[in-house]
């Protein structure tokens, strides 16, 4: 797979030439492959919010570039807009940005931006709801009488409806009830699997990320300090606990297990990876 | 143990969209929670979990059945006051709650309105923020402060009006797991140190293991009531009502399938790595 984006460099210093100056990322290197679904854990502060700002260009880095396919993003600022259409972008809590008066309008206002007809922005809005899991009985209501976790999905629609090449998350089921949460990521890897596009999600929930992405991009203290697949990082489960990150439930079970003398690979983040090591080792070992 | 928070028959419905008929959000509540005690609220959105939370200090108030708070009836208007003295509440989003420009303020804000003298007002506002872990932040400006700050800020506030009872609803919802860490922290220590009750309103189903009963409703019924041994390792159940039990519990049921001769409840990571070492070496 080759990177649809690239981050070169990048430093984002808040506040410069003041006493509250920080770099809040920096020096950042890192790759989003064409169609994976990446997930990017830190905890608060780590600089993952600054981050994603910058790869549809809602920040303008002050050290670095971002490459969208082979172009530099703020090569020319004029088509920065173009940018933010090729790269969907769905806020923490977006459900306190919704604004019209039905869903149908609030979803199209994106498309509609794009200067796309009517009948494209039906089929797109259209497509875009029931992506979100949303019915289309809900288009004419005002997302204002929809519960939190609807009004969060008309949100999504609303970025979906763009269909942007690469969408990105910010913490899409936090605050959402264990059944809300598990809905709502499944319909967001079904959006992945059907469409084939990239998608990036921002968590700080370890099993969630666990769980679902190919890919993990660990950030902490305004810098990458880890990336690979969901195994390789949990491996290092004793630096993710070091930098102020958990570990998933089943993980940190396995090292208990192993430090109790149980030969198992520590790095097993589901519950069915563990049975399946414990019921192995119960036959093969002692 | 005397009850701090006792309801019966406790029923309550929202004014129904037009046209519509009115649904219990709280149906029959019969609950009873003893003075000193650590309780974990758990229920899926719109279970009646948050409805039932804002009867505990009269937010809002019964429409059938009666809630007494320490004794007193929420209906009985001239109670009020002496009410929310004794049950403090702190809410889900960390900055809805901040009302003042420095984390002293913020604190003596309601002890201010009870018309506390000030060189009281001053000790209790120390006292608070030590008791939370933000003593240093005194002179801080809210929000600047992490979101798991600005809950204990908003918990020392509640503490400052030196309540029996503090419930909390959802507040953990919206912290990254560091901060919910820090809240839980603060909130098992005052029920521990200084015996205040707690009424942790949570779908966090780890966050129910500290407490010493869970009570757990679905559709505004109380549908399960016991100790967290008894009840988190109900995984079938849970999962019926859209919750789930903790992983760990969920990998001893797995085991048990499997032909492991383990717990179900072995709760905490360190009991349940040790039960299942138990089960191997046996």
């Amino acid at each position: 797979m080759k990177p649809i984006i690239r981050v070169e460099n990048l430093t984002h210093t808040y506040g410069a030439n003041t006493p509250f100056c920080r770099n809040a990322v920096e020096n950042v290197n890192m790759e989003i492959l064409e169609g994976e679904f990446l997930g990017i854990i830190g905890h608060t502060g780590s600089g993952k919010s600054t981050l994603i700002q910058h790869l549809n260009g809602l920040l303008k880095p002050t050290g670095g570039r971002i490459l969208l396919g082979e172009r530099d993003i703020w090569a020319d600022p004029k088509k920065i807009r173009d940018v933010r259409f090729r790269v969907g972008l769905v806020f923490q809590y977006p459900e306190y940005q919704l604004f019209e008066e039905t869903v149908y309008k609030d979803v199209a206002f994106g498309p509609r931006n794009m200067g796309l007809d009517e009948t494209e922005i039906d089929r797109r809005v259209r497509s875009a709801v029931t992506f979100a899991g949303l019915g289309e009985d809900l288009l004419d209501k005002s997302p204002f009488d929809l519960s939190g976790g609807q009004k969060r999905r008309v949100a999504i629609a609303g970025v979906i409806a763009m269909e942007p090449e690469v969408l990105i998350l910010d913490e899409p089921s936090a605050g959402l009830d264990p059944a809300g949460r598990r809905s709502m990521l499944e319909n967001i890897r079904n959006y992945h699997r059907q469409k084939g596009t990239t998608v990036v999600m921002v968590s700080h929930s370890m099993d969630e990320v666990a769980e679902n992405v190919d890919r993990i991009v660990v950030l902490a203290n305004a810098g990458v300090v880890m990336s690979g697949t969901p195994h390789e990082v949990f491996s290092r489960a004793q630096e993710l606990l070091s930098v102020g990150l958990n570990v998933p439930q089943v993980t940190q079970v396995a090292m208990e297990l192993v430090k109790r003398g149980i030969e198992i690979d520590p790095a097993v983040y589901t519950v069915a990876d563990l049975r399946a090591a414990l019921s192995a080792w119960k036959g093969g070992g002692k | 143990m005397s009850d701090i928070i006792k309801t019966e028959n406790l029923s309550f419905s929202y004014p129904p969209d037009e046209g519509k008929e009115p649904v219990l959000a709280l149906n029959d509540i019969d609950l009873s929670i003893g003075q000193g005690s650590f309780i974990a609220v758990l229920g899926h959105n719109g279970s009646g979990k948050s409805t039932l939370a804002k009867h505990m200090n009269a937010v809002l108030l019964p429409g059938g059945g009666k809630v007494w708070v320490d004794g007193m009836d929420t209906l009985d208007e001239s109670l009020l006051l002496e009410i929310r003295r004794r049950v403090g509440m702190v809410f889900q989003n960390p900055d809805n709650q901040i009302v003042a420009n420095v984390v002293e303020e913020d604190v003596a804000f309601g002890p201010e309105n009870m018309g506390v003298p000030s060189e009281e007002i001053q000790r209790r506002v120390t006292a608070a923020l030590k008791a939370v872990g933000m003593e240093e932040f005194i002179l801080h400006a809210p929000h600047h402060l992490s979101g798991g700050q600005k809950q204990r800020v908003a918990i020392a506030g509640v503490i400052a009006m030196e309540p029996a009872c503090i419930v909390l609803d959802e507040s953990t919802a919206m912290l990254d797991p560091l901060g919910r860490r820090e809240v839980l922290d603060t909130v098992k220590q005052l029920n521990r140190e200084k015996g205040i009750t707690v009424v942790l309103i949570t779908h966090h189903i780890d966050e129910a293991i500290l407490a010493d009963r869970v009570v757990v409703m679905d559709s505004g019924m109380v549908v399960m009531d016991g100790a967290p041994g008894e009840i988190l390792v109900q995984v079938e159940e849970l999962r019926k009502i859209g919750l789930a039990a903790p992983h760990t519990v969920e990998l001893l049921y797995g085991l048990r399938q499997d032909g492991f001769d383990v717990p179900l409840d072995a709760l905490g990571i360190q009991e349940c790595a040790d039960a299942i070492v138990g089960s191997l070496k046996s």
